[in-house]
Formats: structure tokens, C-alpha cells, sequence
């Protein structure tokens, strides 16, 4: 090719290159309205005071917080109770799970003991079998339990977030020894050379250090526990003891086309706190969620 | 394990304040103590009640916490071992209990150990033709509880309240005044009810087991005039492992867990047995079971592929034209936004929005092109509803992926291409895709696995319908198999199958474990481990 005809083309390149620009920002605009729509619609559909599927439009009329009123004082569906139980599975199984496993994989990344290697790669293989599967496995298990320890029976709040502690461990162990692997071990032993003990450098020193996949930990733990569904659907039954992911579906199952306007505030309401967590937080959970999965 | 920590790090003596560790010792052991009775109360009562398995967990979690926490070479086991025994509480032992319920009939008529089923049958009480024979009078409380007063054959009072042991009368004075036959007028807290009182009610008086029925002495109203005292109707045989109706004399064998007679009657409760590899082979010996859960395993595989096919190659599209592109993080977090919300609340809103008759979509699609597809009641279409569903769910992190990898790619190489003269296409063909598979690979087959036990868009988005016709246990077009597990296990309508639904569970796995090792071969993530 002659440098000649390398302009040439450059100039039309240009020309192209701005179509290609107008196509790809048109194409943009396409993608996001298939990802807005059914969002801005489900708002609209909250907002609009007839409530039912059929007479909804996009922009309603009259709009208001009708829906939302009414759904927060049913007296059939306790939608705040169901909230609010979320809340507090949700941020308990997180605090525990955090904190048992930072303990855990501080010591596989701190100590030389027998069968490590062995002990890490077990918990990684176990991670393998998804908890669903297990579903009938672990009702059974609750139903056992609780004949003898009351707060793990079925049907329990607390018997559901026992289960869940145990949801996101093995995997969560390797990204956070992966993380502590990355905090020098001189830090500690000139620590402990001045009389610090394993516990308070620990507390005093690594921690601090390994915030940063802690809280990512954390926000992914908080994230699936509040939105999990088929063994909140298995484990509990009775109206005011449901979480709100399966509360909205039974609502749903019982109401659908006529309270819809109803649902819709309701999915709303319970949509917020994680999109906010995850708009916020994006390149944290991000990171955390693509290095978790190479992982695991 | 007692060479557990020759190479762990230097424990430092608490050299400044050593009373602190012998009183931290001394509260270690007391929590450990009341650890260990608690334990073992919990572990007696698992055994004798048979949950064999569950009971042999907890044994194992007792030891190890106790070797932890008493021996100083498992040091760094104290750190772990909460996390461990949940991890072996919650996750191993719900593995190992599913390979075991996958070779027993355990299902909702046989739930029960056979101890169990034995104890419940034997209380089962029936009226016999003869036996110690009452005249009665009935008591009625103001809130609708009976009571009776008897007299036997010899004149002997009793009065008798329902869970309540036969109270012998001697003096029926004591309860006030009496009738011409001894009878009060009046009990406290009850009123006697007189024989048109009485007639209207009989039925529901027949149905009430007065008497205390732990202890097997019940007395039930046999007709208008006279009550009798019950008798155990079912009697088991240790020697010959049978149950005996004596009632009737039938004897009852167990087969396969539940007690049936040579005329095939069986009696309720049945217990759990092992039936070997039952479960299994019901796959390839009934045709009606194998026929639809081979539709469901195809559909299972194609399910996963295609949605990872799908959400891939339209979050790389994505990525690579906003790669350069102006407002480019606007754009994405307008983009990611699907990806955010919790799956269950987007699936019931799509749900909505396809809805056959008054959805919005079916509304633009009939008004724009005339036809709006069966979302929900045609096999096909469901499928393409799903695939859409989760193709909208799913798409935006791969374009998160894509993008990270993207920008990985040094940009040297495709100056090269350009000096060898190649086109777009042939550079994203050769170059982009190529080198975007092998950083993302390991992300693709995570994502198949997630994708093919995806319980929450198939259960959301039509439960798994429209049903197929004619299969013995209820299945749909759009079940996967896990899908169907649930259904088998807590569908409802028909007998809940936990055996069954186990071995499906054991075979979904093996599946999975199958992919995840070629998935561990792909990255070095085995290697990973070894590195320190």
C-alpha cells in the first residue's frame, strides 16, 4: 500500500468513523431503553392509583402513592413484617458469616498446620454442590434440628439463617485468603516479636489491612442472603414469619392481575436497597464478583 | 494429629501477663463444658430417636471442637473450627444425607423410623364388639367441650373428660344434686344435656375419644344407650416383624416400608427402608418417568448453553461498541441496572408484562405487528420466554466481564494486524474473540453451571409449565432438573417422593462436578492453592 492512498482512505475513514459513532451511540440508546423499560415501567405501573394490569398505561394519570399506602397497610400481606425480616437475616447471617469467615481464613493464611493443602481444596470441591440441590437434604435437617433446639426449626427465621450462614463460605474463605496472602507476614511477626498476641494483631493489624475484601465480602453475603428464594420458599410457611422475596411471590401468586399496582410498589420497595448498594459500591462488587468467580 | 502444627508459626508465650491466660483457660474450659453437656444430651436424643446420621455429625463437631480447644498443637484450629463445623454441619452433612436418602423411600407415607411407625399404629384404638360396656349421659361446657358420665354394669360411676384419665365416683353427691339414677343435675362448669339435647349431637360425640389416650384408655360412644372402653387395634409381632389387625385377625408383612396384607391393604403410617439403587433405575425401567425427564435433561443443557451463549455474546457486543465511546460510564450504569435488581422481583415484573391477555408487551405486539406470542401456554414459546428473561437478567455482566477484558488486550497486537492488512472482522474474529475466550472461559462454564440449576427463573417464570401431558409425576416443557427435584419434593398436590427428588439431586450433581473439574483444569486455580 502507498502512503498515498493511506490518506485517501484515512479521509473516508473519518467520515465512517463518525457514522460509526452515531450508529453506536443510536444502538445505545436501544440497549437502554431494553433495559430501562421494564424498570420505568414497573415505576409507572406502581404509581398508577387504578392498580390493576389491564387499565395500566406508561404515563398514568392522576399519579400517585396510592399503592404504596395500600400496600403498607394490608391487612392481609404484612409487607413491612416481610421487609423488615429480610433485613434482619440478611444483615445477622452477614456480620456472623463475615466475621467467621475472616477468623477462618486468617489461619490459612497465617499458619503451617497438617493437611492444608488438603483442608482449602476440600472446602473448594464442597463449594461445588449448590445448596439447592440439597434442598430436600436440608429441610430434613432443620426438621431434626429443631425437635431438640427450638430456633432452627422449620418455619423459623433463624433456622433459615442458619442455613444461610453456611451458603457462601467456602468460596468467601479463598477470596479472603487470597487477600490476606497479599498483607506482607513481617507485619505480624514484628508484632508478635513485641509481645502481641495471634488475637491482637488480628484485631489490631491485618484487619484494618483486609477492610477493603471484608466489606466486598460482606455486600455479596448481604446481597445473596436478602435476595435468595427457593429455601426461603421450602423452610418457611406462616404469613408474618416470610421473607420479602417470598412474600412478593406469593402475593403475586394470589393477586396478580388485579393488585399489580400493589406488587409493583412492593417490588420496588424491596429492589431499592440492593441497586443502591450496587450503583454505590460498582467497582468494589464488581471486582469482587469477577475475581470470586475465577475463583470458584 | 499430633504433628498438626510442627511447622506452624512461633506461638508466642503471653509472656507479660500470664494470669490472664490461666483465667482465659479456666473460661475456656467452663464454656467448653457446658459446650459438652448440651452436646451430649443432643447426641443421646438424635440416637434414640434414629437419626443415626445427624447424630454422628454432631459427634464428629464435639471432638473436633474439643480437640481444638484442649489441645495446644491445634492451635490454629481455633480459629477455624466454627467455621468449619458449620461448614461441615450445613454443607457436608446435607451432601452426604442426599446420597443416603437417594437409596430409601423416604416420602411423605414413610416418613417415620420403623419404631416410630410401630409406636403410632399401636396407639390406633378400636371399639370392640364386646368388652366392659357403659350407660352414658353427656356434659356440655359452655364453649362446646363434652364430658361423660358413666355407670357400668354394676352400678360404678365415673366421669371422664377427653385427654383426661376415668375418674372412679364414689359419692356422686360431691358433684351436686343428683337424679332419680344417680346422675347430677349439674356439674361445675357444665351443663347436662337431655336426650333430644343429645341426639342431634351424636355423631360428633362418636368422634371424641374420651379418656386418657396415651395410656390406651379410651372410652368411645358406641350408640345412643351404651359406651365402651377401647381397645389397641394393632399388635407387633417382634419375631415375625408383622403388625396384627386384632380386630379383624389380618396380619401385615412390610414390604418396602409400609405394612401390607396378602390382599394387598396396606396400613398408614409406613417407615423409611433402604431400597438400594430403586431410585436410580427408575430412570431407565419406567418408561412413563424416563420419556419426560429426558425432555427435561435436554432442555436442561440446552437452557444453560444457550443462556450462556446468549448473555455472552450480547454483553461483548455491548462492551466493544461502548468501549470508546463518550458517557461510557453513564452508559453502563444504566446498563447494569438489570443486573441489580434481585432476580425474583425482574422475572415477576416480565411475567407481568408478557402476560397473555393484558400484558403490555402482548399489547404493543398486537398493536405494532398484529400477533402476540403464546408466552406462557405454548412449550416453545415459554422456552423463548424464559431464554429472553434471562438473556435480559444476565447480559450485563458479561458486559462488565467483556469490558475488564477488553481493556486487557494490548493494543500492539492489533497494529500488527493492521500491517498484515486485516479487516474488522477478521480481527475480532481471530484476535479479540479468541484471546477474550481464554480470559473469560473459566467465567463461562461458572456461569453454565449457575445457569443450569437455575431454579428461580424457570419456578418464577411459569413454574415450570405448561405441563406435559400424560407424565406420572407432575413435569413441564420449561423444568429443568432441579426444578423438577422441587417439585418432586414439595410440589403439593401429589405425595411429596424425598428419595426420588434425592437421586435426581445426586445426579445433577455428578453432572456439575463434571464441568467444575474441567472448569479447575481450565484456570490454575488448584494451583492456587499450592503457591504458599
Amino acid at each position: 500500500m502507498s502512503s498515498i492512498s493511506y490518506r485517501k482512505l484515512s479521509g473516508s475513514e473519518k467520515r465512517r468513523k463518525q457514522i460509526s459513532r452515531i450508529i453506536r451511540y443510536l444502538i445505545a440508546v436501544i440497549m437502554i431503553i431494553f433495559a430501562m423499560f421494564p424498570v420505568l415501567w414497573t415505576i409507572s405501573a406502581s404509581l398508577d392509583p387504578t392498580g390493576s394490569l389491564a387499565t395500566q398505561q406508561l404515563i398514568p394519570e392522576n399519579a400517585s402513592l396510592q399503592n404504596y399506602q395500600a400496600l403498607l397497610t394490608s391487612d392481609i400481606f404484612p409487607y413491612l413484617t416481610w421487609l423488615w425480616n429480610s433485613l434482619k437475616v440478611a444483615v445477622s447471617v452477614t456480620l456472623l458469616s463475615v466475621f467467621i469467615t475472616t477468623a477462618t481464613a486468617y489461619a490459612f493464611s497465617r499458619f503451617r498446620f497438617y493437611g492444608r493443602q488438603n483442608l482449602l481444596k476440600s472446602i473448594l470441591l464442597i463449594q461445588v454442590f449448590p445448596a439447592t440441590l440439597a434442598m430436600v437434604a436440608i429441610f430434613a435437617l432443620l426438621q431434626q434440628l429443631g425437635t431438640y433446639i427450638p430456633p432452627l426449626r422449620l418455619n423459623t427465621l433463624t433456622g433459615l439463617g442458619f442455613i444461610y450462614l453456611g451458603g457462601a463460605m467456602g468460596i468467601n474463605i479463598w477470596l479472603m485468603k487470597g487477600f490476606f496472602d497479599t498483607v506482607p507476614k513481617d507485619i505480624d511477626e514484628s508484632a508478635m516479636v513485641d509481645g502481641a498476641s495471634h488475637w491482637q494483631t488480628f484485631t489490631r493489624l491485618i484487619f484494618p489491612l483486609v477492610r477493603p475484601v471484608v466489606i466486598v465480602v460482606g455486600l455479596l453475603t448481604f446481597i445473596g442472603t436478602y435476595s435468595e428464594f427457593v429455601l426461603a420458599r421450602i423452610i418457611l410457611k406462616s404469613t408474618e414469619n416470610l421473607t420479602v422475596m417470598v412474600g412478593l411471590y406469593i402475593f403475586q401468586n394470589n393477586q396478580f392481575a388485579q393488585k399489580w399496582g400493589e406488587f409493583t410498589a412492593g417490588a420496588i420497595m424491596a429492589a431499592v436497597p440492593i441497586v443502591v448498594i450496587y450503583l454505590l459500591l460498582q467497582d468494589y462488587i464488581v471486582g469482587g464478583l469477577t475475581s470470586g468467580a475465577v475463583k470458584g | 494429629m499430633g504433628t498438626t502444627s510442627a511447622e506452624a508459626l512461633p506461638v508466642k508465650p503471653e509472656r507479660k501477663k500470664p494470669s490472664v491466660t490461666i483465667s482465659g483457660m479456666f473460661i475456656r474450659l467452663i464454656i467448653l463444658g457446658i459446650f459438652d453437656i448440651f452436646a451430649v444430651w443432643l447426641i443421646t436424643s438424635m440416637f434414640l430417636d434414629g437419626y443415626f446420621p445427624l447424630a454422628i455429625i454432631i459427634v464428629i463437631i464435639t471432638i473436633f471442637l474439643n480437640v481444638s480447644f484442649l489441645r495446644e498443637g491445634m492451635y490454629p484450629f481455633r480459629w477455624m473450627v466454627v467455621g468449619l463445623s458449620l461448614m461441615l454441619l450445613i454443607t457436608v452433612y446435607p451432601i452426604i444425607y442426599t446420597v443416603f436418602l437417594s437409596f430409601t423411600n423416604y416420602s411423605d407415607g414413610n416418613l417415620l423410623t420403623q419404631q416410630q411407625a410401630n409406636d403410632q399404629l399401636e396407639k390406633q384404638q378400636y371399639l370392640p364388639e364386646s368388652g366392659v360396656t357403659f350407660s352414658w349421659t353427656a356434659f356440655q361446657t359452655p364453649d362446646g367441650d363434652f364430658a361423660l358420665w358413666l355407670v357400668n354394669a354394676d352400678g360404678q360411676s365415673f366421669f371422664v373428660k377427653p385427654g383426661e384419665p376415668l375418674q372412679e365416683v364414689t359419692n356422686p353427691e360431691e358433684f351436686g344434686a343428683v337424679d332419680g339414677d344417680g346422675i347430677p343435675l349439674e356439674i361445675e362448669g357444665y351443663t347436662r344435656l337431655n336426650r333430644l339435647q343429645t341426639v342431634p349431637l351424636i355423631d360428633t360425640l362418636a368422634a371424641v375419644d374420651f379418656g386418657d389416650e396415651t395410656a390406651g384408655d379410651v372410652v368411645r360412644i358406641r350408640n345412643l344407650d351404651s359406651a365402651s372402653q377401647t381397645v389397641n387395634r394393632y399388635q407387633y409381632n417382634e419375631a415375625t416383624d408383622t403388625m396384627t389387625d386384632l380386630a379383624t385377625g389380618t396380619v401385615y408383612t412390610p414390604v418396602e416400608g409400609t405394612y401390607t396384607a396378602d390382599d394387598g391393604s396396606m396400613l398408614n403410617p409406613g417407615f423409611w427402608v433402604g431400597v438400594g439403587t430403586k431410585n436410580y433405575l427408575r430412570f431407565f425401567t419406567s418408561p412413563a418417568i424416563a420419556g419426560p425427564l429426558l425432555q427435561v435433561t435436554i432442555w436442561n443443557f440446552v437452557f444453560a448453553f444457550m443462556t450462556v451463549f446468549t448473555t455472552f455474546f450480547l454483553g461483548l457486543f455491548t462492551a466493544m461498541l461502548f468501549n470508546d465511546l463518550k458517557g461510557k460510564k453513564i452508559i453502563r450504569s444504566l446498563l447494569i441496572i438489570p443486573y441489580t435488581i434481585p432476580s425474583l422481583v425482574t422475572i415477576l415484573v416480565w411475567k407481568g408484562m408478557l402476560n397473555e391477555q393484558i400484558g403490555v408487551l402482548t399489547g404493543i405486539l398486537e398493536a405494532t405487528i398484529g400477533y402476540s406470542p403464546p408466552w406462557f401456554t405454548d412449550p416453545t414459546w415459554a422456552k423463548i420466554g424464559i431464554l429472553l428473561v434471562n438473556l435480559w437478567l444476565g447480559y450485563p455482566y458479561f458486559m462488565l466481564v467483556c469490558s475488564g477484558a477488553l481493556q486487557g488486550i494490548p493494543d500492539d497486537i492489533y497494529s500488527a494486524a493492521d500491517v498484515d492488512g486485516a479487516g474488522a472482522w477478521a480481527k475480532f474474529w481471530r484476535l479479540t474473540l479468541p484471546l477474550l475466550l481464554v480470559a473469560t472461559g473459566p467465567l463461562l462454564i461458572a456461569s453454565f453451571t449457575f445457569n443450569f440449576n437455575n431454579f428461580n427463573v424457570i419456578y418464577l417464570y411459569n413454574e415450570g409449565g405448561p405441563p406435559i401431558a400424560g407424565a406420572p409425576t407432575p413435569v413441564g416443557h420449561t423444568d429443568i432438573l432441579i426444578s423438577y427435584v422441587f417439585k418432586l419434593a414439595f410440589g403439593g398436590a401429589r405425595g411429596a417422593d424425598y428419595g426420588f427428588a434425592s437421586a435426581i439431586s445426586i445426579i445433577i450433581f455428578a453432572i456439575v462436578v463434571i464441568i467444575t473439574l474441567f472448569q479447575f483444569r481450565y484456570t490454575n486455580m488448584w494451583e492456587a492453592g499450592d503457591d504458599v
